[in-house]
């Protein structure tokens, strides 16, 4: 029986059983996950024997995170997080390092050493961090802001650190940072040469051929051609990193930055996230499989102590920054908590540390265990700290800050004729708006002329979702689709019953429908676009303007009104033709009334002095109360 | 019948109707401070002439009926080169026609009081003949005082807040209570005057 099938088929099913209950305890899935591993794993009921080989397809979940980080990170957005980043992430990584370090050399280890625990112990887990956040909906408010920021930092800071590593190693003896690969046995200079070309490659590539690739994917509309493209492009950029001896996370990361500018950005995140949940997942499980029970049988107090020690030095690290930054002692205390444990960038430093003999063995083996009790004991951590803060500081709304400013107010599906002019006016009127198109060629054209919209189907919950739906006030249906504006609509106001939603009508009947399935406002596609004809047809004719331009807009007050009273009776198709043969002589009429306010001839209307001069002449004597 | 108490009861509700006009109510202050107030009087309707015609085309015969029924009409707008925003000078040329509201046949709003309500932003000081626009708001007023006159109308002095560019919050609290009062007083009389 293949092993590798049975290995993942008793990893899913603990992970089954574990991550309900983990949750259920409000702990959080990643805690179900490290247990599940642990129960199953070597070292407990051992059913898994050999875990490297589904280990090593787990770790290409942290290369997805990465990708999806990196497809996050607009140069808006980085701007945008400048200081977060530079000076919390920076500041986090050196202060924890080097007091770590200290921590070590007290404990009598070589300061060479003492450093490369510190470094990596003083990283902290994107997976485990960002999914608690959203798990909370923590994301967006201060303190996810900052943990996204230090996080990033630290994702960023894993690539010099990898290069420096081998400085480290005890000793003179000439190390080979990357043994894998057709680079082995090569000169040291041949293998810079190497990773420069390809980073420039990526970048180069990145730039000028993804695009034009994808849009060829896309224009296919098979959706799961696009996936299949997209999971293909992080494994190619993976495995090109690994080839040259650069890290395959860093690879992604890099791949990630380069598409988040591209209109496939939304269409990327959906389509990969599922991957990246699951991979990591499995990832976590592989953590908790690698637990060794041993160690912490043979040295409880020893192990209990380095955890705690370094989850206590890391949240107090933070909790200063925090608070230099201007969080709330509340906040600073929720960051540094949350970002307590060590990442998953250590187990992969760990090992190569040790490979290379930067750390002895033994140690690496003693810290990987810290680390990944620290993770295992996180969502503990943050649940009593949220226990204990909740009854001292009670229903204090924490401030927004003004992250805000980057989502949409309105969100537009369908760039097309219609949707073009909405967004250019709702734009440069100052409101953020995200728009969703689904035809590639559409996209292409409307960007040769500075326009911007998202590829994306905006029938999927999940697209619209990702595109701002939650957060957006208003919901434009502009799609040239009849039945797709329809389903549209409709889903939109299941799932996101707060926003308003404004559709684009094809005709008087597509209106009313739309409107029952849940539409605000309704506009016909043709209508406005008519009456502006009428009244050019009647300036054509030799009408004044201002008369033209009246009658047109005295007609679209009837229609408009008619449109509402018909509402009722649409759905019958026989009351509605009668109801239509019925009020539609009075509305005539009262047409017709306003209409010969227009006319030239017309008696008793507004602007109209000669009918009262006339009037004036008839009536001698009056000549006294003359109003002018 | 005969006691004080019941005369309250007795006395009918005046039907008041505030037609107001501000093109740009989003930079007002004292305008939606007064509109707030009035809106604590449930016969104050209130037709909001920018939001109802965005378009500029009036609804004439919507405009008469909402007239037709109110005993007390009370136009607010900001004064602007001594007069109305243009879409109420537009209202005026449209909805007060003749043989509506003047001329043969035009009884529709004779006995019916009318009024104007308005924010100033000189001090009382600058309306009269020592002041830079030389005239009283009683004779800015006149058009107004006249149009009532040609319709039969009877015409209340302007309820005025003067200095609005810079009335403090406790200022601009009292007045807009100010306004509310002389609402509810003005329609009282209007409806015995009609009587």
């Amino acid at each position: 029986m293949d092993t590798v099938l049975l290995q993942v088929f008793v990893y899913l099913a603990a992970a089954v059983v574990a991550v309900p209950v983990a949750t259920r305890l409000g702990l959080g899935s990643v805690l179900g996950y490290l247990v599940a591993g642990a129960i199953v794993g070597p070292y407990a009921l051992n059913l898994v024997g050999d875990a490297s080989q589904v280990g090593h397809i787990a770790e290409f979940g942290v290369v997805i995170l990465l990708f999806l980080i990196g497809l996050e990170v607009r140069p808006a957005l980085l701007w945008q997080l400048r200081t977060v980043i530079g000076g919390f992430g920076a500041g986090q990584l050196a202060a924890t390092g080097l007091a770590i370090a200290a921590a070590a050399i007290g404990f009598g280890l070589p300061w060479r050493a003492a450093l490369v625990a510190g470094f990596v112990l003083a990283m902290s887990s994107t997976a485990i961090v960002l999914q608690m956040l959203d798990e909370k909906g923590l994301r967006q408010r201060a303190v996810g802001r900052s943990a996204f920021g230090v996080l990033l930092f630290q994702d960023l800071a894993v690539i010099p650190l990898l290069a420096l590593l081998p400085l480290a190693a005890v000793g003179d003896t000439a190390i080979v940072q990357a043994p894998t690969g057709f680079l082995a046995g090569q000169a040291p200079w041949v293998k810079v040469v190497a990773s420069m070309a390809a980073v420039a490659g990526l970048v180069i590539g990145g730039r000028y051929a993804l695009r034009p690739l994808l849009r060829i994917v896309a224009a296919t509309r098979l959706r799961e051609l696009f996936t299949l493209s997209a999971l293909l492009l992080v494994v190619a950029v993976a495995l090109l990193m690994e080839l040259v001896g650069l890290s395959p996370a860093l690879g992604a990361f890099l791949a990630g930055v380069l598409l988040a500018e591209s209109e496939y950005r939304r269409e990327l995140e959906t389509d990969i996230e599922p991957f990246r949940g699951l991979l990591l997942g499995i990832f976590f499980v592989t953590v908790g499989a690698g637990l060794n029970f041993g160690l912490i049988v043979q040295q409880p107090v020893n192990l209990g102590g380095l955890v705690l020690g370094l989850m206590a030095l890391k949240a107090i690290v933070l909790l200063v920054i925090g608070r230099g930054f201007r969080l709330t002692w509340r906040e600073a205390g929720m960051l540094g908590v949350a970002l307590s444990q060590g990442g998953e960038f250590a187990f992969v430093l760990l090992s190569l540390a040790a490979g290379i003999g930067a750390l002895p063995a033994e140690l690496a083996a003693l810290l990987t265990a810290v680390v990944a009790l620290s993770m295992a004991a996180t969502p503990v951590a943050v649940a009593v700290y949220e226990r204990l803060t909740r009854t001292r500081a009670k229903a204090k709304p924490e401030a927004d800050g003004n992250y805000d400013a980057g989502t949409p107010d309105v969100l537009i599906a369908g760039y097309g004729r219609f949707g073009q002019v909405v967004a250019r006016i709702l734009k440069a009127n100052g409101h953020p708006t995200s728009v969703l198109e689904n035809s590639v060629e559409q996209i292409e054209l409307v960007r040769r002329f500075g326009g911007n919209a998202f590829y994306g189907d905006a029938g999927r919950v999940d697209l619209l979702r990702a595109a701002g739906a939650e957060t957006a006030r208003v919901l434009i249906v502009a799609v040239d689709d009849r039945e797709k504006a329809t389903e549209i609509v409709e889903l939109a106001r299941q799932e996101f019953p707060k926003i308003r939603i404004l559709a684009r009508a094809f005709d008087r009947r597509h209106a009313y429908e739309l409107l029952e399935r849940g539409a605000h406002v309704v506009e016909r596609e043709l209508f406005e676009g008519g009456l502006a004809m009428a009244s050019n047809a009647l300036e054509a004719l030799g009408w004044r303007a201002y008369r033209a331009e009246r009658a047109s807009r005295l007609f679209r007050r009837h229609d408009l009104r008619l449109f509402d009273e018909l509402r009722a009776v649409w759905s019958d198709e026989a009351t509605y033709a009668s109801a239509v043969r019925e009020s539609s002589p009075r509305m005539d009429d009262l047409l017709r009334a306003d209409v010969a306010r227009l006319q030239p001839q017309a008696a008793d209307t507004g602007w109209d002095t000669e009918t009262r001069y006339r009037e004036m002449r008839t009536e001698p004597g009056n000549a006294e109360k003359e109003k002018i | 019948m005969a006691d004080g108490e019941a005369v309250e009861t007795v006395t009918p509700k005046a039907r008041g109707l505030i037609v107001f006009a501000h093109p740009a109510l989003e930079r007002a202050r004292v305008a939606p401070a007064m509109l707030k107030a009035a809106a604590a009087l449930p016969n104050f309707p209130v037709r909001d002439l920018y939001d109802l015609y965005p378009d500029m085309t009036i609804d004439v015969l919507a405009e008469q009926v909402a007239l037709a029924v109110s005993d007390f009409i009370v136009l607010q707008f900001p004064l602007y080169w001594y007069s109305v925003p243009a879409l109420m000078k537009e209202w005026l040329d449209l909805v007060w026609v003749p043989g509506w509201a003047y001329g043969r046949g035009g009884t529709v709003l004779k006995g019916k009081t009318l009024a104007c309500a308005f924010s100033a932003g000189g001090a009382g000081g600058a309306y009269g003949p020592a002041g830079a626009n030389r005239f009283t708001i009683t004779e800015l007023m006149r058009p107004w005082e006249q149009t009532a006159a040609l319709c039969g109308m009877r015409w209340v002095p302007p309820f005025v807040i003067h200095g609005a560019g810079d009335l403090d919050d406790a200022t601009l609290g009292a007045e807009a209570f100010r306004y509310r009062r002389w609402l509810d007083v003005e329609a009282l009389s209007s409806v015995q005057a009609e009587r």
